[in-house]
Formats: structure tokens, C-alpha cells, sequence
């Protein structure tokens, strides 16, 4: 398929491995942020083709793993209410909350329903204007616009049976919070592609300028990736730090304007809870003044339950980067994708969920401790 | 869950005011809200996330950074070769 195939050439990829190698000299942490990144780096083995000197951070870019647990018990209550239609991206009814999770709501009676996009929800309401339907909307500036375009649509069309529970987080407050710990790592970012696409990369250049560090935009495709790395090495090698843009087929320097527009016109910058990481200033969005009757945690008085995480996660470290999958004693015996204990296994995309399905349970590199 | 996946706009309707599109994902159709891509017309690529197209690809940018990137690769084969031969030299 055009855009994809020419961007997994292997060939290409081992050219790239080669050039990384030549120019590396020193040891080096880059972050990748998306989980989707990380899922390419494991699906594609690209570890192997990098020098032993760098190590790759997997960063927090997860949405559904870093919904917090209070969330998720709202969620299942509000789908419990009766009379309630609740839509859900499907990523999000196994992720677990005190009392289980959406799914088994659901099997135990709760309507639930799992959508493609948004907009699919909004006709749900419409088609059942004697329910109330609520949609899950998480997600990163990525999915942000498209939640937001739903409720603009639900105003516009005066629908007044639907509504939102939101958990939208923010891509660079949360790089700004992993730079601030005393115990950070990372020396340079692979950057939120798609996020940049929406948002554009100027925000990266302030964080880049800010912190001293090289960001460097990347895409999805294992070239992507292997051209992101290689052009982090590139300014950690000469000690430069600086934003630049190696996704140019999909991201411009101001974004896309027109989701922007409908972003701010619906949502307004909120504090949020981050699971694993704890409680962020301005890292997320949620509706503003203007729509807040759309607004699922105002319109079901649904008591938020706070639940403490497995003291034997270790999540909140690997989310900053600070550990691996492999150094939790949990990982793939009391912690699977069918039982997850934390944040980083509830979703395909968490970080212990990659390493699980790709059977990463060590590390290959010498000097490095192996559990198994 | 940024799992953006580029398609390919095949037809256009507008529904209660909002641009759609048949997108083709390699032989899968699915509908698409083009309302953030206000300029893709039939026949352009364009990045979907979760019903929504996000950005049209730039086929000449992408086009141009796999080119750079094949041409460097050969470039750097050719100074590889050149290393091989000058460690064959000594
Ligand atoms: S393996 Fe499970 S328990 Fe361990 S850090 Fe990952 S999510 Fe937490």
C-alpha cells in the first residue's frame, strides 16, 4: 500500500542501522513518547538494529494507560445507571477498575457499545433519544478533535441526550514533568507524530530550547523510527539540541488549523491525574463554559471511588522511563494482558503489554540484568 | 491509540453538514469525517484516526524524504565499500 510499504523497506532499514552505528560513540537514551512508536520498535525488532550504546526509554504516550482508575470506576458506574447507552473505543472496556471492568459490566447486563469514531456515538444518541448515551472520549491531541467535533455536532443539531466522560491528556506537559524529575534519563525525544500533526511542532521547540534536549518528530513506519533515532544521535553526538521535523508527509510547523479550531472552541487546558505519574498541571482538556451540559461527570452524580494500585507495580517508573517490564516481579506471572495489575499492561499499546506480546522478557544487552 | 493509518479518499457526500469520505485502507472501505481536511479531494491520501482524517499525506514531501533516504543509504554503501577496500589495502 502506497505510504506504508516504502516505509518498512528493509533494506533501507538496514542502511540506516548502519549509519546509526557509524556515528554512535557514546551511550545514549532517547525517548520514543507514543506507544504506538513502541509497539513498532518491538513488532519490528528495531533494538536489534541500533548499537548497544543507546538504549530506547519507552515513554508515557499511551491515553488508555494513563486514564486514571477513578475513572474507569466512573465509567462503570455511569454504565450502570439505568436508561444509559455508554460508548467506548474498545481499548478501554478491559482496562480494570475496582470492581472489574466495562466489559464484564456489560456481561453483566450494562449496555455497552464500542465505536469506531465518535461520531458513531452521536448517532447511537440520536437513534435512541429515550436513553442517555455517554461517550468515553480519551485520548491525546490526536483524538481530542474528533470527541470535540461530536459534541459541536451534538449542540448544532440540538442533541441533548449525549454526553462525554473525558480524560484528554496532553503530550508536552507531560514531557516537561519526566525532564523536571530529579531522576530523569532521557537525552533526547522521538517526538508524538500524529500529535504533531493536529498540533503542529512549535510547542516542541520551546520544550527542545527550554530543557537543552533534541526532539526530534518522528513517525510510526520502522524507517520512521530508525530516521528519528539516527537524527537524535546525530545532534547528541554534536551536542546540539534542537526541534526538528522528520514526519513531513504528515505534520506541518502549525498543525492542522481547522482541528485545532473546533479543539478550543469546545475544550478548555484542565489539571488531570495521570495514572502512574500522579497529578499534572494543565495536561489535558475538558469542556469549557460553553458546553459543559454535555458534560458526563456533571450530568451522573456517580461517587468517585479511588483505588490503590498493586503495590507491586512498578508502572509509574516505567511510564518516566525509569525501568523495563522486565524488572517488575510481577511481569507475566501475577501481571498479564488477560490480568493486568497496572497501567502499562491494560492496553495494547502499554509499554508491559508490548514487551509481554513480543515475549521480551530480558534484555539482550550485556551488563544489563536478566530474569530469565 | 494514535494509530493513525494512511487511505486513500475515493468518493465525497456531505452529511447533516459534514464532509465524509469512502476511504480505501488497502482494499478495506470505511467512512471518514474529511471536516479537518477541508481541502482533500478523490484521490488524495489522507492519515486517519479514529474516523477522522487528520492531515492529507504530502506526497511530494514523502516521496522526497524516502528518496534522500534511499540516495543517502547508497551513499553510504559506497562508502563502506570504500572502507572495505582500504582495510583490503593494508
Ligand atoms: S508488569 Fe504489571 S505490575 Fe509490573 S509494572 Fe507492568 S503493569 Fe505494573
Amino acid at each position: 500500500m502506497k505510504y506504508l510499504d516504502e516505509f518498512r523497506d528493509l533494506k533501507l532499514a538496514q542502511n540506516l542501522s548502519s549509519r546509526i552505528k557509524r556515528i554512535t560513540s557514546k551511550p545514549w537514551k532517547i525517548m520514543e513518547v507514543c506507544g504506538g512508536q513502541t509497539h513498532t520498535i518491538l513488532q519490528y525488532g528495531l533494538e536489534d538494529l541500533l548499537p548497544a550504546q543507546i538504549e530506547l526509554l519507552h515513554g508515557p504516550g499511551c491515553p488508555v494507560c494513563v486514564t486514571p482508575m477513578e475513572l474507569i470506576n466512573k465509567a462503570i458506574a455511569i454504565a450502570r445507571t439505568p436508561g444509559t447507552i455508554f460508548c467506548s473505543f474498545g481499548d478501554m472496556l478491559r482496562v480494570p477498575g475496582d470492581k472489574g471492568d466495562l466489559l464484564q459490566a456489560k456481561a453483566q447486563g450494562a449496555e455497552i457499545r464500542t465505536v469506531y469514531s465518535p461520531l458513531d456515538a452521536l448517532n447511537i444518541a440520536r437513534n435512541n433519544p429515550d436513553k442517555r448515551v455517554v461517550f468515553f472520549a480519551v485520548g491525546f491531541e490526536t483524538t481530542a478533535p474528533a470527541n470535540a467535533m461530536a459534541v459541536h455536532q451534538a449542540k448544532k443539531l440540538n442533541i441533548r441526550n449525549f454526553f462525554l466522560l473525558c480524560s484528554h491528556v496532553t503530550v508536552p506537559p507531560v514531557m516537561a514533568a519526566i525532564l523536571d524529575s530529579s531522576e530523569n534519563q532521557v537525552q533526547a525525544f522521538l517526538g508524538p507524530g500524529h500529535v504533531c500533526s493536529v498540533m503542529g511542532w512549535k510547542e516542541y521547540e520551546e520544550i527542545s530550547k527550554h530543557y537543552n534536549v533534541p526532539i526530534v518528530i518522528s513517525g510510526f513506519e520502522p524507517i520512521d523510527i530508525l530516521t528519528g533515532v539516527l537524527h537524535c544521535v546525530k545532534q547528541l553526538e554534536s551536542g546540539k539540541a534542537f526541534a526538528e521535523n522528520r514526519y513531513a508527509r504528515a505534520v506541518s510547523v502549525s498543525g492542522n488549523k481547522s482541528a485545532q479550531n473546533i479543539l478550543h472552541e469546545v475544550f478548555e487546558e484542565g489539571d488531570r491525574l495521570w495514572r502512574g505519574l500522579g497529578a499534572i498541571p494543565k495536561s489535558g482538556y475538558k469542556l469549557n463554559e460553553n458546553y459543559k451540559e454535555y458534560d458526563a461527570e456533571k450530568e451522573f452524580l456517580v461517587e468517585a471511588v479511588n483505588t490503590q494500585e498493586s503495590s507491586l507495580c512498578i508502572s509509574g517508573e516505567i511510564l518516566k522511563g525509569l525501568k523495563k517490564p522486565w524488572q517488575c516481579s510481577a511481569f507475566g506471572k501475577e501481571c498479564t494482558p488477560e490480568n493486568p495489575l497496572g497501567a502499562t499492561m491494560v492496553s495494547s499499546e502499554g509499554t508491559c503489554a508490548t514487551y509481554y506480546k513480543f515475549g521480551k522478557t530480558q534484555v539482550k544487552q550485556e551488563g544489563d540484568l536478566s530474569l530469565v | 491509540m494514535c494509530l493513525a493509518i494512511p487511505g486513500l479518499v475515493e468518493s465525497i457526500v456531505i452529511v447533516d453538514d459534514l464532509k465524509m469520505a469512502k476511504v480505501n485502507f488497502g482494499g478495506i472501505r470505511r467512512t471518514a469525517c474529511l471536516e479537518y481536511t477541508p481541502d482533500a479531494s478523490a484521490g488524495d491520501y489522507v492519515l486517519v484516526h479514529v474516523g477522522f482524517a487528520i492531515s492529507v499525506i504530502d506526497e511530494k514531501e514523502a516521496k522526497e524524504t524516502y528518496e534522500i533516504l534511499a540516495a543517502s543509504g547508497e551513499m553510504d554503501e559506497f562508502i563502506n565499500d570504500v572502507d572495505a577496500a582500504k582495510v583490503g589495502e593494508k
